[in-house]
């Protein structure tokens, strides 16, 4: 009982990693919050649904179609609701990425309906049993394929020209100016890959719960910048450790406090961190 | 080489520098004195883009740049080793060199310029893996240099290389632009430390609230009972007497 909490717990942990990563990417580099998160994590889940329920894409096709397009998503965002924005005081920004995710929460609430919709096609997923343990292959495949994604991301912004460019952008933003990065390319670099990230959590979760509706990103996307402020907000290993200690939390909380409480263990976690330890577990910004 | 021409530049109302005319000729080391808020820094960040002239013209290499972003000045050749060295302190010694080249698109040159600016100062070398920030001040600033030479320059830009360092150190630093000097690379140094800096220039400025009000060689400066009294700590029994 302890173990399978604790996977369903890191399942839903690492998706929510994958959404703090695309938070606390563009915090690192605009000092800026994007509250729209939750709508680019709904838009790559549609874009899979949607493309799947043609019935003529391969999943990995439309699963990759999904990430892309959240992402392309993220960048359109970021220069028509941000970058104008910059320069003003950092409410401004704020409001408008609140702004922007109402937008899109009302576009996709529009164009789809408020029905939830089933993911198009059925995996046979099995369940194995090590060790007295049940561990059902999707959680396993998802809790690979987060994993995956992160430990990209890393050897991204660790190894590459462009990933160490981000870095410095985050830490001094003249002086990488001066060593002749591009700034708003880079933050648009930033866009591109947190909010594929975001769509990539969102096309999972849409499988795993088998549900896609236009306001799925809400509270993902909250306790996702709850998970960031937790592993130090900026900090790219406090957003994987934030998500992961979340998630468990709130899978051990719902099952041995109560199921009911579920949501408000993620929010009392934020509350408690804010109280004590503001900075997070890790703080940071571009490292 | 270099040539501003009535530039000015400043904050908001608040302008600093009115109407800057100076030139750098290719393999020569000029410097710019003056004390604290003469807009010293101003210019140099005038000349690199990051504060873009209100008036006046900059020109470099025959291109006007006065219109240009700091990424697209680098590239013509203009690098600039900003004030308090500004490292990238959480990125490791390698990532601020590679950094430093970050517009070239010559990767192998590249990999050859770092080998041997890592031969040159093995401190670099050494340190290869470790986070700038944990670097001394000294030694920052060696870093800071290095950094900005991996951009390969035809002008390289200092601003007040020696603040804040310990004298063995300046010591260090005025060693390594004294090598600069003699490999034939061109300098703009901008200095409160008057002594260090005119001893090493060909010839100098003399800012004073965001004007130029003396030019010549460094020798002739040097001289100047004024720049004496004023920036090289000269001559105050005179003055009280």
């Amino acid at each position: 009982m302890f173990l399978q909490q604790l996977l369903n717990g890191l399942t839903a942990g690492a998706v929510y990693a994958l959404i703090a990563l695309g938070y606390t990417m563009i915090y690192g580099i605009l000092g800026l919050i994007n509250f729209a998160q939750g709508e680019i994590y709904m838009c790559g889940a549609f874009v899979t649904v949607l493309l799947l329920g043609t019935g003529q894409v391969n999943f990995f096709v439309a699963f990759a179609a999904g990430m892309a397009a959240a992402a392309l998503l993220g960048v359109a965002l970021e220069r028509v609701a941000f970058r104008p924005l910059r320069g003003f005081h950092p409410l401004v920004p704020l409001i408008s990425a609140i702004g922007a995710s109402i937008f899109l929460q009302s576009l996709a609430l529009l164009l789809f309906g408020p029905n939830d919709r089933p993911f198009p096609i059925q995996f046979n997923f099995s369940t194995i049993t090590i060790a007295g343990l049940p561990l059902s292959s999707l959680q396993g495949a998802i809790l690979a394929a987060a994993l995956g994604f992160m430990a990209l991301l890393v050897v991204f912004v660790r190894y590459t020209r462009y990933g160490k460019a981000i870095v410095a952008c985050a830490l001094d933003r003249d002086t990488a100016r001066l060593m002749g990065v591009n700034v708003d390319r880079m933050v648009a670099l930033t866009f591109f890959i947190g909010s594929a990230l975001s769509g990539a959590a969102g096309i999972m979760m849409a499988i795993y719960y088998n549900a896609t509706y236009p306001r799925m990103g809400l509270l993902p996307g909250l306790k996702a910048f709850s998970a960031a402020i937790l592993g130090g907000v900026g900090s790219i290993p406090g957003a994987i450790l934030g998500g992961l200690l979340l998630g468990v939390a709130e899978s051990l909380g719902a099952a041995y406090v109560s199921s009911g409480y579920k949501d408000a263990i993620a929010f009392a976690i934020l509350i408690l961190v804010l109280l004590f330890r503001p900075q997070g577990i890790l703080k940071g910004r571009g490292d | 080489m270099l040539t501003l021409k009535s530039v000015q530049a400043g904050y908001g109302r608040l302008t600093v520098l009115k109407g800057i005319s100076l030139h750098v000729r290719p393999g020569e080391v000029v410097t710019l004195i003056g004390g604290n808020g003469a807009g010293k820094s101003t210019t140099l960040r005038a000349i690199s883009g990051l504060l873009p002239p209100a008036r006046g013209v900059v020109e470099f290499n025959g291109a006007d740049l006065t219109r240009l972003p700091p990424e697209r000045i680098v590239a013509l050749g203009l690098a600039l080793v900003p004030e308090g060295r500004r490292v990238f302190a959480s990125l490791s010694v390698t990532a601020n060199l590679e950094l430093g080249a970050f517009h070239r698109q010559d990767q192998k040159q590249v990999r050859r310029d770092l080998e041997e600016i890592r031969e040159r100062f093995p401190l670099l070398k050494e340190r290869a893996s470790q986070a700038a920030g944990t670097l001394s001040g000294g030694e920052q600033q060696i870093l800071a240099i290095c950094r900005a030479l991996m951009s390969r320059p035809r002008l390289l830009m200092l601003d007040e290389p020696s603040m804040g360092l310990a004298p063995r150190m300046v010591s260090r630093v005025y060693q390594i632009l004294r090598e600069l000097k003699d490999e034939g690379t061109t300098l703009l140094l901008i200095e409160q430390n008057a002594r260090a800096a005119l001893k090493l220039a060909d010839r100098g400025y003399v800012l004073e609230t965001g004007r130029i009000i003396l030019d010549g060689s460094a020798a002739e400066l040097r001289d100047d009972p004024e720049v004496q009294r004023a920036y090289l700590g000269k001559g105050y029994r005179e003055v009280w007497e």
